[in-house]
């Protein structure tokens, strides 16, 4: 038996992987989310705003990280609409400017349609330079902003008027893949003008424990992976999903992606676990057979 | 045959067959994609100003819609975005198929995403900063002409954007092979600037307040005014953990005696903050492979519809769940 | 003379951004360095595609071993370089109709959009998906409890991938209230706010002296690898 586990070919554990993953997602399977304070931390920063007050969405991401961030990109705009907040979103990353089109369309055209471009929303696109585009925006957009991604001169949008850069803003959301990301934010805009800049972000597994560092002095609110999607998709349906007569949720769909996704999350971490657990029995298995010999 | 082409078959006919029975349950093609007409009438007195949009729709937006009115022509079937889920889906599998063993179908489809990856970046680089912060600082009148009518009427000629021109030829000299001494100009001027940059703010965001976010009190109260032990052990751990880790990296002097058991206190913080790491980075890669599974069995075989796209999706239809 | 302009230009440009962030007078001589940057950074997408071109067309040309698949990669990028850059297939903007190139580069339903959409996407997203397979396997086989460090990561990774699931309340939710601080998802979030965080400020502290000083080594002109080893 040890020895059978001991040469068992790789490609047996990724069968395990693939379908430890495949068979949540083919069974649909959810799970009730109790929200960590991080999370809320987050919704109480969007929460406290006012209608009508100016948020920058930052979507420093792309398809490569859509699976973690996805999810939160779509409850973020979801969560800005309701409290009808004025949406500036901007990007870092190329492909960045990508996901602000599709949640655009996914959130706003689908869902809010009386929202106008240019009023109530409005893309600002990418730019080449990472934290180079940070610095420029933190004093005078118009520098490198000359129009916005649609290609409408700045001045001619109206709710661009008065806003000279970033500082403006009454709250910043971040969603990071990587470099440029939430610790550029943190580093070049909030830890220079800790009283004007308020961020909260939405990051990766990978780079969750690596910000932890700056919470929450420089960063109230963190949403880590796809766990702080699913408990922030939480607390904005609880909030704001449509309900019916009897107050049961009337809403499906692409609202509940970070909660059906911990389905596979749960059934893929246990087998983790269980593959670590046999790979050090058989470990001391063999070190034990070793000094028997 | 052998043994390894064998298997590559007898995978390839699994597949096709699983497909074959998928399409057979739902008695039509599955993976079809449908768009919602978007007439954009930009001009009404001219003809060649105005043009349709194709957004994303659903199955079950084109069905209603047919059934309220079978000539309809806002919703319709795409034939370019089914072929596209059908090679979206293909691509898919190449790149997993790396799983089994290196294969031709695999380097395929990553020779493609090399050289679509690097085009995709090169036109957004172009299009989004070489035209409007290079061309149309030096002549905003032909660019305002050409591809950005919305360009400011105001915007003036800056000779100064020639430092940048001149820089950025300077530095695609390093595709020639010879004068590379050229390309150093710009190499320096990039790397200066990082180092200006990252000099300050690494001092400010990582050094300074990091610092000044440890400094945390050891004595911690409650609401009530009593001694609150568990934040006050929190703060406790934080610093020793801090400070011990800091020894660690401190290489000035011999890892003995009392510096050598601080050492070590740190290098167990460290490995908790590893384990941490780690535990956070499965999370995420699992996630990753769940929506490439979704988008196999939701767009493409139909077999889930977690969003309300069509009528069917087989497992509900099975009953299973 | 190839050594030392490069040298000061480094120099300048660096202090330029120093400089411009203590003293207000001095922003906007930051701002216009910055811009530069940001133009020379979109520039360099240019060169990494150049550079792309240069090594497959002479692996092509060479026929090495696979040289086949350099063909491909060449077609890919230069059929994704002529559409972004021709706005094939794109139409005008509705605000300016008149304007042909007006239109957005990527426009849904552009060619250009469904190589994105169909191709670029998929190919990349499966390729980072492809992790979630290594890193199982890596845990089977490399992840040990030989001595105490080891124990202590996989102690931890263990609470972390428990209680950021289900499983955590589902083992440990029963715990009574005197030990309610060692349920999973409580553990955890204790670990992440005290050892991580201690863990990962030193390092972040660790970085940021080094960072500073290399920086300031590159600055003055002491370190000076970045500009190769050739005397040309």
């Amino acid at each position: 038996m040890i020895e059978f586990l001991k040469n068992l070919d790789r490609r047996w554990i990724f069968l395990l992987m693939l379908l430890s993953v495949a068979i949540p997602i083919l069974l649909q399977t959810q799970f009730e989310e109790t929200p960590s304070k991080l999370s809320i931390a987050v919704f109480d920063q969007l929460e406290k705003l006012e209608e009508g007050d100016k948020i920058l969405l930052a979507f420093d991401f792309d398809p490569g990280s859509e699976g973690e961030l996805g999810p939160m990109a779509t409850t973020f705009v979801r969560h800005c609409c309701e409290k009808k907040l004025k949406m500036y979103f901007m990007a870092l990353w190329p492909v960045g400017e990508q996901m602000i089109v599709d949640n655009i369309a996914r959130v706003i055209k689908a869902d809010f349609p009386e929202l106008v471009y240019g009023t109530d929303y409005m893309n600002l696109g990418f730019k080449a330079g990472n934290e180079g585009v940070i610095k420029v925006v933190l004093t005078d957009m118009r520098q490198l902003y000359t129009t916005d991604a649609e290609g409408t001169a700045i001045d001619e949008i109206p709710m661009m008027q008065g806003v000279d850069n970033i500082k403006a803003m009454d709250l910043m959301i971040n969603i990071s893949a990587g470099y440029p990301g939430t610790k550029e934010w943190v580093q070049y805009a909030v830890t220079r003008y800790p009283d004007k800049i308020t961020l909260v972000a939405g990051c990766t597994g990978v780079q969750a424990p690596l910000l932890y560092p700056y919470i929450p002095q420089q960063l109230p609110g963190l949403l880590a992976a796809i766990k702080g999607a699913a408990e922030y998709e939480k607390l904005v349906m609880d909030k704001y999903g449509k309900r019916d007569a009897d107050g049961n949720m009337d809403e499906e769909g692409k609202y509940f992606e970070g909660r059906r996704r911990m389905g596979p999350q749960l059934v893929a971490h246990v087998l983790m676990v269980l593959l670590i657990v046999v790979g050090n029995l058989i470990f001391f298995a063999e070190r034990r057979r070793e000094k028997r010999q | 045959m052998n043994k390894s082409n064998r298997l590559w078959v007898i995978l390839f006919i699994i597949g096709a067959v699983l497909v074959a029975g998928r399409m057979l349950i739902s008695q039509s093609l599955i993976g079809k994609a449908y768009v919602q007409a978007v007439p954009v009438n930009a001009d009404e007195e001219n003809e060649d100003h105005k043009w349709t949009l194709y957004e994303q729709s659903s199955q079950t937006k084109f069905n209603e819609a047919v059934l309220e009115d079978p000539n309809q022509t806002k919703y319709l079937f795409s034939f370019s975005r089914t072929i596209g889920v059908w090679i979206a889906a293909l691509l898919t599998i190449f790149v997993l198929s790396f799983l089994i063993r290196d294969n031709p179908l695999y380097k395929f489809a990553e020779s493609i995403f090399i050289g679509i990856s690097a085009a995709y970046w090169m036109v957004v680089g172009f299009w989004s900063t070489v035209v409007p912060n290079l061309f149309g600082k030096l002549s905003p009148d032909m660019v305002r002409d050409w591809a950005m009518p919305g360009l400011g009427i105001d915007e003036r000629v800056e000779l100064m954007y020639i430092v940048p021109l001149v820089l950025g030829l300077m530095l695609l000299w390093i595709l020639s092979p010879k004068g590379g001494w050229i390309s150093r100009w710009p190499t320096a001027f990039i790397i200066g600037v990082f180092c200006g940059l990252r000099l300050i703010t690494f001092i400010h965001a990582d050094f300074l307040s990091q610092i000044r976010n440890g400094i945390a009190p050891l004595w911690m109260v409650d609401s009530s005014g009593s001694f609150d032990f568990w934040e006050s052990l929190r703060n406790v751990f934080l610093i020793i953990g801090v400070l011990s880790c800091l020894v660690y990296f401190f290489f000035s002097f011999e890892h003995k005696g009392i510096i050598g058991k601080t050492a070590k206190l740190g290098i167990w913080f460290m490995m908790i903050t590893f384990g941490a790491a780690f535990g956070y980075t499965v999370m995420g890669r699992i996630a990753l492979l769940a929506i490439r599974l979704e988008f196999l069995f939701d767009d493409w075989l139909w077999l889930i519809d977690p969003t309300g796209k069509r009528l069917e999706a087989v497992i509900s239809m099975l009953g299973l769940f | 003379m190839k050594r030392q302009i490069p040298l000061l230009i480094a120099m300048i440009a660096g202090f330029v951004m120093i400089v411009a962030y203590f003293i207000p007078y001095t922003v906007s001589w930051g701002d216009t360095v910055i811009v530069w940057f940001d133009v020379l950074a979109a520039i360099a997408f240019v060169l990494g595609g150049g550079n792309l071109l240069k090594v497959h067309l002479k692996k092509t040309s060479d026929q090495v071993p696979g040289w086949g698949y350099s063909v491909i990669t060449i077609v890919a990028f230069v059929i994704m370089l002529v559409i972004g850059l021709g706005k094939i297939g794109v139409n005008p903007a509705a605000k300016y109709p008149e304007f042909a190139w007006s239109g957005k580069f990527s426009e849904m339903g552009s060619p250009f959009w469904w190589l994105y959409e169909y191709v670029f996407k998929p190919l990349q997203a499966t390729i980072f998906s492809m992790l979630a397979f290594y890193v199982a396997s890596a845990a089977f086989r490399a992840f040990r409890a030989k001595n105490i460090e080891a124990i202590l990561l996989l102690a931890t990774a263990f609470i972390i991938l428990l209680g950021r699931t289900a499983a955590g309340p589902a083992l440990t939710g029963w715990f009574p209230d005197a030990i309610e601080g060692l349920e999973a998802d409580k553990l955890t979030s204790y670990l992440m706010t005290v050892f991580n965080t201690a863990g990962n400020r030193a390092i972040m502290i660790g970085i940021a002296l080094g960072t500073a000083s290399v920086s300031l080594k590159i600055l003055l002109g002491v370190e000076r690898s970045y500009l190769g080893s050739g005397e040309e």
